[in-house]
């Protein structure tokens, strides 16, 4: 308890004089949903890294000190580090679609280096399959995967810190349940902070993650899963953002930084948000949840929250599910 | 509706993902070789199981893809 409320604190602390030092340099973009398109401060991924940091390093002398908590947390605290360091590039010069997903690969390193990890992949209701080599292949994907799929759902206020905290909650849950008491307490921070940063992103948004801070979130995420030993659990609690991703990717075709597209949504005479008429924009999980009718920016986050909390609750039912195992494995 | 449909879809994903679990553990990690000597029967099992893994996820994602298009095909034509 004491690290989670040192994450939220820190973050709920650090955002305002960060807003404010954000306004002085005029780092700040438009919020092309708002009316008359205000505009709101990027990065706030900086706060965010203080709050899961200090956190965690907090954690590192609290918990005991077994070999899986010393390197986990370590490579939690040089994997995130790294994270918030490519998005921080690219929130500041925009690099091509490529940068960060290969960047990112590099960023996973630590935890291969660290041996933060079990090289068993285990799949509920089924056991686990031992592939020590596969497994290196899969650390090397994940972070990406995490890191990018967060960032791909920060499209509007209040999503990506909202998401990451019903999923981190999620994923803390099914931690407790599965009784890796450790792993669930080290995933709180990222909870807490989500949910600290929320207070100021929700809509109308006061600051913006940025690359930064959505890679942070997002590599932190996928560090837990690797430690935790919930790759595939972890995975559905992000299902609604995995499937933004996935049908972006399939309507896109290419991997391509998402500035660079036409935007999937445009707006009614009121200021709602719709779907495009264009034929070429991408599919996105907004423009499907526009499709039937134009909906409010406020609206539309509580329909991404309803559908995390849905894949939550999967997750948790996963959970449960894990201790029957329907078909023990050798 | 089209808030049902994406419900219903993260509710496939997810029994998608519990059956490939279950394809890989009862299945293909049962694999194994023998005949070229303990090492190479190893890797060569390792081998054929990550070619069989890496089919699977390709299968999967065309799976997805298709009912995606059967799923959103109302959406997405709008």
């Amino acid at each position: 308890m004491v690290a989670s409320a040192i994450a939220f604190f820190v973050v709920f602390g650090m955002v305002p004089p960060l807003i404010k030092a954000l306004n002085r340099k005029s780092w700040a973009v438009k919020d092309v949903n708002r009316v008359g398109g205000a505009m709101v401060p990027r990065p706030g991924g900086p706060a965010i890294l203080a709050g899961i940091i200090t956190a965690e390093i907090s954690l590192y002398f609290l918990l005991p000190q077994e070999k899986i908590i010393t390197r986990g947390i370590t490579a939690l605290l040089i994997t995130t580090s790294a994270a918030f360091v490519i998005g921080f590039i690219d929130d500041r010069r925009v690099m091509g679609g490529w940068f960060k997903p290969l960047a990112l690969v590099g960023a996973a390193i630590p935890i291969i280096a660290l041996g933060a990890y079990e090289p068993n992949l285990a799949f509920p209701l089924f056991g686990e399959v031992k592939i020590p080599a596969l497994y290196l292949g899969l650390i090397i994907f994940m972070i990406p995967i995490t890191g990018n799929t967060i960032n791909s759902i920060d499209v509007m206020n209040g999503i990506a810190s909202g998401f990451m905290m019903i999923a981190s909650f999620s994923l803390a849950v099914v931690l407790f349940i599965m009784q890796n008491y450790s792993v669930a307490i080290m995933t709180l921070p990222i909870a807490f902070t989500s949910l600290a940063f929320f207070r100021y992103h929700r809509f109308p948004a006061k600051i913006f993650p940025g690359d930064s801070g959505a890679l942070t979130l997002g590599a932190a995420y996928g560090v837990i899963a690797i430690v935790g030993r919930v790759e595939v659990i972890a995975a559905i609690a992000l299902l609604p953002a995995i499937i933004n991703s996935f049908l972006f990717l399939s309507s896109v075709k290419k991997i391509v930084e998402h500035r660079q597209i036409k935007g999937p949504t445009t707006h009614t005479e009121d200021y709602k948000i719709t779907a495009t008429k264009e034929l070429d924009a991408p599919v996105t999980l907004v423009r499907l949840i526009v499709a039937a009718k134009p909906l409010t920016e406020k609206e539309i986050g509580f329909v991404v929250f309803r559908l995390a909390i849905f894949s939550g609750i999967l997750a948790i039912i996963t959970a449960f599910a894990s201790g029957v195992v329907v078909w023990p494995s050798s | 509706m089209a808030q049902l449909l994406i419900f219903t879809f993260i509710g496939i994903m997810w029994i998608l993902i519990l059956a490939g679990g279950g394809i890989l553990v009862t299945l293909v990690s049962k694999i194994s070789i023998s005949g070229y000597g303990e090492q190479m029967d190893f890797f060569v099992a390792s081998l054929i199981k990550a070619a069989i893994a890496l089919l699977l996820v390709a299968f999967w994602v065309i799976l997805l893809s298709k009912l995606k298009n059967k799923i959103f095909q109302k959406q997405i034509n709008t």
